[in-house]
């Protein structure tokens, strides 16, 4: 529809306006361009100066943040980190939430593509039912079910463990959903069927023949859940009791009610300890998270 | 052959087994708790529609659903109207800019943050006296006195709008641009030589075919806006302070069964967000497809 107007309107139009786009651009094109860039530095800038701040402050004693404001760093860091680690461990909450993250990734990106390729390439009673399912139960949101997930984990006698925050990334439905749609496009029948022909187990061809083709789309997957699994802050803070189990978010939530909050250079770094590694990790991987991101939304 | 097909039930077994213990099984129990007085211990009673009349009439839950709307559509409009001007920006052939890598890197960052960090962060942060912030803008000359960002409800209320905005606007724009860069170029060539202007290419161009990513933005973010939690958690003493202004649906849901034990009451505000969450999903879908039944367009 719009391609066609406009071809319309540049037959009619084109010969008034083409002397117009040839002469304008080339004298101004500098003003309006810096002014853009100037805008998109103040934007950056914006971004950046909670974070900034953050490190600044972590290194300054608390009567120096009190006292005021600065860019410039102060000497405190050594006294911060020792007044924090006396009443929490950060390091722990930081193993917790790694050791809970990388599993949840594991399971999560293996089962679904388990299940994935259940779904792909093999007819089976019921199958479409089970998946339009899954797909309306992929629309729940997840506080839906947090009052009779709480319960099951108490009648389990679960609570206060992982498992509930890690067993349940067995059946991730969107992942699923995205990891079909990529296998149907990418791995032809035929390769499967070859595979049988030469004697391999439904199995195998599906560990050394599926799995390294939907790699990429796991892994763009895995970036997801893995933050999504790094942020997760109210299942934790549902389930777990032991302040020694606690994952980061959660942690930082105690921090609060701590008495390291008197101490506002060492909540500062504590802050910071939380925040640091992420932003060195995406430094590293900024390109394909955005690109995972792009691919996400428009598959969708 | 058909030997063969049977082995579709054991790739999808261990998924289904995981899915009704841990998700399937908590929604439905949880419905069934939302028709009883259940405490957390001791018997259910059933007691029919109870906690869905008090539902409907809960001062509380009413002024937490507007809350939670306020604060997501103040952050909605900035976040899509930044990532919006940040496109047209970055997709105008007539300006050419570099460095969007550098740009859409810097502006996703905050995004990326957990946002227990980011909660603790701006509270202190936004502390009325010894707030960085303050005492920035009041170096800067910006404003004289202190400003008691969280201690006010309109601006306790904007503040977690603005921190909203500043956690998705950058992950916004990313989308915008993923779907603009898949429009052909031929239409703006088309409006180039038509003499379109910067606006009139925009708005009859890039936004009409980028419907189907305008729609997923808003649906992802109303979702994840209606369950607005760990922000009010952590910016405040936990139950949604000042005057309640921060007082969010997941915030009371969550209030009312681990802080008060209303089990029963907590799963029908579950459910009640759920059917909130529904109604204004199906609304946007309506309001933005409306009578042209088109097939949304891949990009």
């Amino acid at each position: 529809m719009i391609g066609k107007t406009a071809v319309d309107n540049s037959l009619s139009n084109s010969v008034q306006k083409k002397s117009v786009i040839e002469t304008k651009p080339k004298r101004k094109i500098s003003i309006p361009k810096l002014l853009i860039y100037a805008l998109l530095i103040a934007m950056a800038i914006v971004c950046f100066i909670p974070f900034l701040m953050m490190l600044v402050n972590a290194t300054r004693s608390n009567e120096a943040i009190l006292s005021g404001f600065t860019l410039i760093p102060g000497s405190a860091l050594v006294e911060n980190y020792q007044t924090m680690m006396s009443y929490i461990n950060i390091w722990a909450g930081f193993k917790n939430s790694l050791f809970i993250s990388v599993l949840v990734t594991l399971l999560s990106g293996y089962f679904s593509a388990l299940t994935a390729y259940g779904f792909a390439f093999y007819v089976f009673k019921g199958k479409n039912a089970m998946f339009v399912f899954m797909l309306v139960m992929m629309m729940v949101p997840g506080q839906l079910g947090l009052i009779g997930f709480y319960e099951l984990c108490k009648n389990l006698g679960i609570l206060d463990t992982y498992i509930p925050l890690i067993i349940p990334a067995a059946a991730s439905p969107f992942v699923v959903f995205f990891l079909r749609q990529y296998i149907l496009t990418t791995l032809h029948p035929s390769l499967i069927e070859a595979a049988r022909i030469d004697g391999a187990s439904e199995f195998k061809i599906f560990h050394t023949i599926a799995i390294p083709i939907m790699m990429p789309a796991i892994a763009t997957m895995s970036i997801f859940t893995f933050i999504g699994s790094w942020n997760n802050y109210i299942m934790p803070l549902v389930v777990l009791f032991s302040p020694e189990k606690f994952t980061l978010p959660v942690l930082m939530g105690f921090l609060k009610g701590s008495q390291v909050a008197q101490n506002l250079g060492s909540m500062y770094l504590g802050i910071a300890i939380s925040v640091v590694p992420i932003m060195v990790a995406f430094l590293f991987l900024s390109k394909y998270i955005v690109n995972s991101i792009s691919a996400g939304s428009i598959k969708e | 052959m058909k030997n063969i097909n049977r082995y579709g039930y054991f790739f999808i077994a261990p998924f289904w087994l995981v899915f009704l213990v841990f998700s399937i099984y908590p929604v439905a129990l949880t419905f069934y708790y939302s028709f009883t007085n259940y405490t957390g211990s001791g018997e259910a009673q059933l007691v029919g529609l109870a906690n869905y009349k008090r539902l409907l009439t809960d001062t509380y839950f009413v002024e937490a659903f507007f809350n939670t709307w306020k604060i997501w559509g103040v952050n909605f409009a900035l976040q899509m109207g930044l990532a919006l001007i940040l496109a047209m920006i970055f997709s105008d052939m007539r300006i050419k800019l570099k460095g969007i890598a550098f740009f859409r890197s810097i502006f996703y960052l905050p995004n990326l943050i957990t946002i227990s960090s980011v909660a603790l962060l701006f509270g202190i942060l936004l502390d009325w006296q010894h707030g960085s912030l303050n005492m920035m803008l009041m170096k800067l000359g910006i404003i004289s006195d202190p400003i008691n960002w969280l201690n006010e409800p309109t601006s306790a209320q904007l503040s977690v709008s603005l921190i909203l905005t500043w956690m998705w606007f950058g992950h916004s724009f990313i989308v915008v641009m993923a779907g603009v860069s898949g429009i052909s170029k031929d239409y703006y060539e088309a409006a180039l030589i038509d003499g379109a202007n910067r606006w009139q290419t925009f708005s009859k161009i890039t936004i009409p075919l980028l419907k189907p990513i305008l729609l997923y933005i808003m649906i992802t973010s109303l979702i994840g806006g209606l369950q607005l939690f760990d922000l009010p958690m952590l910016l405040t003493d936990g139950i949604g302070s000042p005057d309640g202004s921060l007082n969010t649906m997941v915030l009371y849901l969550y209030n009312q069964a681990f802080k008060y034990n209303n089990y029963g009451y907590a799963a029908a505000v579950a459910y009640g967000l759920f059917v909130i969450t529904l109604i204004f999903s199906a609304f946007i879908f309506k309001g933005m497809y409306g009578k042209e039944r088109k097939q949304p367009r891949q990009v």
